[in-house]
C-alpha cells in the first residue's frame, strides 16, 4: 500500500537525523548517511529530505564519493521546517555544515551578512560553463551585491494554476482565460457545492502566492520590486491596493470554501480537495505535482490534471509570460570550513550538481524540470512529456520569473508580510490597513 | 543537603532568566553579533499594537479554561473520591488523556475537526461540520475545549486526593444534622477544598501562560492571529521572524506576567480559616 511506505519513509527519516545531531556534537556521528568510508575531508553536507528529492540528492553524493574518496563528503538529511531552524542555529554557532543547502535570495543575503558562506564569484568566473548552462532566472536568488554566494541547483519550479478537468467538464464550464472569468466561475462552483479554488491558508505563504500573480498582473513586477527595495510606502501603489481588493472580492464570493484558513500545505489536504474532485482549480507550485501523481490515485494517470499560467487581469500591465515560484535551489559554502574542505565542495559543485547523471534523475524520478538550458531535449517519450514540457516553457520562456515573496525577503521582514497577509485573507483588516501597517515596516 | 538543589535552581532557572533579560536589551538574527541595542527591542514590543491583542488572547484562553476546566474537575473529583470499585475502572479511562502528549492530541484533533475530511463530513453530522479552526471565534473555544480536555484529568486527580483528606467525621455530624447530599457538598466539601481550588486554579493560570505545542499545532496562533497569544507570539518573533530581541522582551513580560498571578492568588488564598488539620479518612 502506498500510504504504508509513505510512512515508513517519514519514519525513517528519524535515523539521520539523530545522526546529524551527534555529528554536530563533534562525533563521528554513525548513522551518516554517505560516510564513504570515513577517509574522505570533504566535509559535510545537510540538505532536504523526502523522496523522489532525497534519493537524487544523495545519489549525486555518491557518485562523487566514489569518483574521489579521498574528499569524500558526508551527507545528512532533514526534514523541511526542522532544517530552516536548525540551519540557522549552526550557522550562528559556528558549526555550519561545509555544504550549505538553501533557497537563496533573502535568507542568503542574511548568511552573507553574517560571514557565514564564501564568496563563489571567482569560481564562476574559472568556470564560465557553469554559468552558461544554467537559466538566467536562476542566478539572480545566488547574488547578493553582484556576487555570488550560492551554486544554483536542482530543479525549476513555478507556481502554476492546477485545475481538474473532470469538475469541469461535470459542471459544464471551460477553464478561465482571464481574471475575471475566474470571479465569474466562483458563484457556479459554489452553487454545485465544490469549492472553487482549494487553498491551505493556514501555511500563509500558500496565501501569498495568490498575491504575487495579482501585484505582477495588475502592475508588473515593478510594483514587488519597489518594495523590495523599501522604497517609501511602496505597498501603498495603487496597484497593489487593487490586487488586494480583488483578492478581497474572491474571498468574500467564497472562493476558497469555508474552512480555507485551517487547512495546512503540509499534510497535502489542499491537493487532496483538487484530486478528488472537491475543489474545482488550486494555484500551486509545480513541485506539487510529483505528490498529486503519487496520493491523487488515478487524477493525473487519467490526465484529469489541467494545468496554465497565472491568467491576465483586464487593464493590467503585467506580462502574462510572468511567473513566480523558486527559480532553483542554492548550495553554499560555509566560510568556515578548511581549505581542503572547500576543495572538496568546489570539486562537488563542479563534477556532479546538474551532471547529466543527476539531470536524468530529476526528469525521470521526480517529473521535475533541473535548470539546465536544453534539458528538454531529455522529455521525448516520457510519461510526464507534456508536463515537464509546460515547466520548462513557463519557466524559459517567462518575461519575468521572481523568486517567491518569503524567499526574496528572508526571515525577518518575511515574517511580519505573512502574518498581514493572513489577515487580509480573514477579511480582518481592509487593503488600506494592510499597506499601512506594511509601510511601517518598510522604514525599519 | 540544599547545595545541590540551589546550584540546580540557579544553572537552570536563574541564569536562563538573566540571559533571556540580558538578550532583551540587545538585537540579534540568530546569525551574526549580538549588538547591545538599549531599550529598542522594548519600545518595539511595548509599542506593537499587536501586543494588547495577544495578552488579551492569553487572558481570554486562561479565563476561559479556568472557567471551563475547574467545575468539571471538581465534580469528577468528588465522584471519584468515593471508594467504589467501578470508579477505579472510570477513574483509569478519566486519565487517559492525561498520558498523551500535546503535540499528538492537537495533531488528532486537528484531523477530527479537518472541515472537508474530518469527522462531521466522514460521518455526516451536519452540526460538526464547522469551521472549527478557521472562524475566530470557534477556534478560541476549540483551543480551550482542547487544553481542557488534556487538564481536566489532572485536575480531578489533585480534587481526588482533597476530598479523601476530609475527615469523614464532619459529614457523619452533617448527616446526623439532618443534611442532604447537596448540602453536604456545599457546607463542607466546598469549603474544605478551598486551598485546593487555589493551588489547582494557580496550576490553571500559571500553566496556560506557556500554553505553545497545542495551540501551534492546532491552529498556529491563526486563523489570522485569533489565536496568538503571548507564548506563541514569543516564539514567532524569535525563530520565525529572527528578531531574538523583542522575543525575549516578551519572555520577560510573560515570567513577571507569571510571577504576579501566582502571588496575587495565593495572596487570595490566605493561610487562614477553613484549613482542616484533622486526619483524613
Amino acid at each position: 500500500m502506498k500510504t504504508s511506505r509513505r510512512n515508513f519513509l517519514t519514519f525513517a527519516l528519524g535515523v539521520p537525523i539523530a545522526g546529524a545531531t551527534l555529528a554536530a556534537c563533534g562525533s563521528s556521528g554513525p548513522g551518516t548517511e554517505n560516510g564513504g568510508g570515513g577517509k574522505g575531508s570533504g566535509g559535510t553536507y545537510w540538505y532536504l529530505s523526502v523522496d523522489p528529492n532525497e534519493t537524487i540528492r544523495r545519489n549525486s553524493l555518491d557518485r562523487f564519493n566514489k569518483a574521489k574518496p579521498d574528499e569524500a563528503i558526508k551527507g545528512n538529511a532533514f526534514q523541511n521546517d526542522a532544517y530552516k531552524e536548525k540551519i540557522r542555529v549552526a550557522i550562528g554557532a559556528g558549526n555550519a555544515p561545509t555544504v550549505i543547502w538553501g533557497w537563496g535570495g533573502g535568507g542568503l543575503a542574511s548568511w552573507v551578512e553574517a560571514g557565514a558562506v564564501e564568496d563563489l564569484t571567482s569560481w564562476f568566473d574559472e568556470n564560465p560553463d557553469q554559468k552558461e548552462r544554467r537559466f538566467a532566472s536562476a542566478l539572480a536568488p545566488a547574488m547578493v551585491d553582484g556576487k555570488f554566494y550560492a551554486v544554483p541547483a536542482e530543479s525549476v519550479t513555478p507556481i502554476v494554476l492546477f485545475w481538474n478537468k473532470k469538475v469541469f467538464a461535470d459542471a459544464g464550464l471551460q477553464p478561465p482565460t482571464s481574471w475575471e472569468d475566474m470571479l465569474a466561475l466562483v458563484p457556479q462552483f459554489v452553487d454545485k457545492d465544490i469549492t472553487p479554488f482549494a487553498l491551505a491558508g493556514q501555511s500563509r505563504w500558500t496565501n501569498m502566492m495568490w498575491l504575487e500573480f495579482l501585484f505582477d498582473r495588475i502592475g508588473g513586477p515593478e510594483v514587488f520590486q519597489a518594495i523590495f527595495e523599501k522604497k517609501p510606502d511602496a505597498w501603498s501603489d495603487p496597484a497593489a491596493i487593487k490586487a488586494m481588493t480583488e483578492l478581497q472580492k474572491l474571498v468574500k464570493a467564497g472562493g476558497f470554501g469555508k474552512g480555507f484558513a485551517s487547512i495546512t500545505a503540509d499534510t497535502n489536504a489542499d491537493q487532496a480537495l483538487l484530486t478528488s474532485g472537491r475543489a474545482a482549480m488550486m494555484l500551486h507550485g509545480a513541485w506539487t505535482y510529483g505528490s498529486m501523481k503519487e496520493e491523487g490515485g488515478d487524477f493525473v494517470k487519467n490526465g484529469d490534471l489541467g494545468y496554465m499560467n497565472f491568467p491576465p487581469v483586464a487593464g493590467g500591465t503585467g506580462d502574462p509570460s510572468n511567473t513566480y515560484g523558486n527559480p532553483g535551489q542554492y548550495y553554499s559554502l560555509s566560510s568556515k570550513a578548511t581549505d581542503e574542505q572547500k576543495k572538496a565542495a568546489k570539486d562537488f559543485f563542479s563534477t556532479q550538481v546538474l551532471s547529466d547523471a543527476e539531470q536524468s534523475d530529476w526528469v525521470n524520478m521526480a517529473g521535475q524540470v533541473p535548470i539546465v538550458v536544453g534539458v528538454d531535449a531529455k522529455f521525448k517519450g516520457l510519461e510526464d512529456e507534456a508536463w515537464l514540457q509546460f515547466v520548462y516553457d513557463t519557466a524559459s520562456k517567462a518575461k519575468v520569473f521572481s523568486q517567491s515573496w518569503d524567499q526574496a525577503l528572508g526571515p525577518v521582514a518575511a515574517e511580519p508580510m505573512l502574518a498581514n497577509i493572513a489577515k487580509l485573507f480573514g477579511l480582518a483588516i481592509t487593503p488600506e490597513q494592510f499597506a499601512q501597517s506594511m509601510n511601517k515596516e518598510l522604514a525599519k | 543537603m540544599a547545595l545541590p538543589a540551589l546550584l540546580m535552581f540557579v544553572a537552570f532557572a536563574v541564569v536562563p532568566l538573566v540571559g533571556v533579560l540580558a538578550l532583551s536589551f540587545t538585537s540579534w538574527d540568530g546569525l551574526g553579533a549580538i549588538r547591545p541595542s538599549g531599550l529598542d527591542s522594548w519600545q518595539e514590543v511595548l509599542k506593537d499594537p499587536n501586543l494588547p491583542h495577544s495578552l488579551w488572547v492569553t487572558f481570554e484562553i486562561m479565563a476561559l479554561s479556568w472557567a471551563f476546566q475547574t467545575p468539571i474537575s471538581l465534580l469528577i473529583g468528588v465522584f471519584l473520591a468515593s471508594r467504589e470499585r467501578y470508579r477505579g475502572f472510570l477513574a483509569v479511562i478519566y486519565f487517559i488523556p492525561l498520558l498523551l502528549s500535546q503535540a499528538a492530541i492537537a495533531l488528532t484533533f486537528k484531523a477530527l475537526l479537518d472541515p472537508n475530511f474530518g469527522l462531521g463530513p466522514g460521518l455526516d453530522i451536519d452540526w460538526l461540520v464547522q469551521d472549527w479552526l478557521g472562524n475566530r471565534t470557534l477556534a478560541l473555544c476549540t483551543v480551550v475545549f482542547v487544553v481542557s480536555w488534556q487538564f481536566i484529568p489532572f485536575h480531578s486527580l489533585i480534587y481526588q486526593g482533597a476530598v479523601r483528606q476530609i475527615p469523614v467525621s464532619l459529614y457523619e455530624a452533617a448527616q446526623l444534622d439532618g443534611a442532604g447530599r447537596l448540602r453536604q457538598f456545599w457546607n463542607i466539601t466546598l469549603p474544605q477544598l478551598k486551598n485546593t481550588i487555589i493551588t489547582s486554579s494557580t496550576l490553571m493560570v500559571v500553566g496556560s501562560l506557556t500554553f505553545f505545542d497545542l495551540i501551534w499545532v492546532l491552529t498556529a496562533g491563526g486563523p489570522a492571529d485569533a489565536t496568538r497569544a503571548l507564548a506563541l507570539d514569543m516564539y514567532i518573533r524569535g525563530f520565525r521572524a529572527s528578531s531574538m530581541g523583542p522575543a525575549s522582551a516578551i519572555a520577560v513580560i510573560l515570567v513577571v506576567t507569571g510571577l504576579l498571578l501566582a502571588m496575587l492568588l495565593r495572596r487570595l488564598g490566605g493561610g487562614r480559616e477553613t484549613t482542616s488539620q484533622l486526619e483524613g479518612m
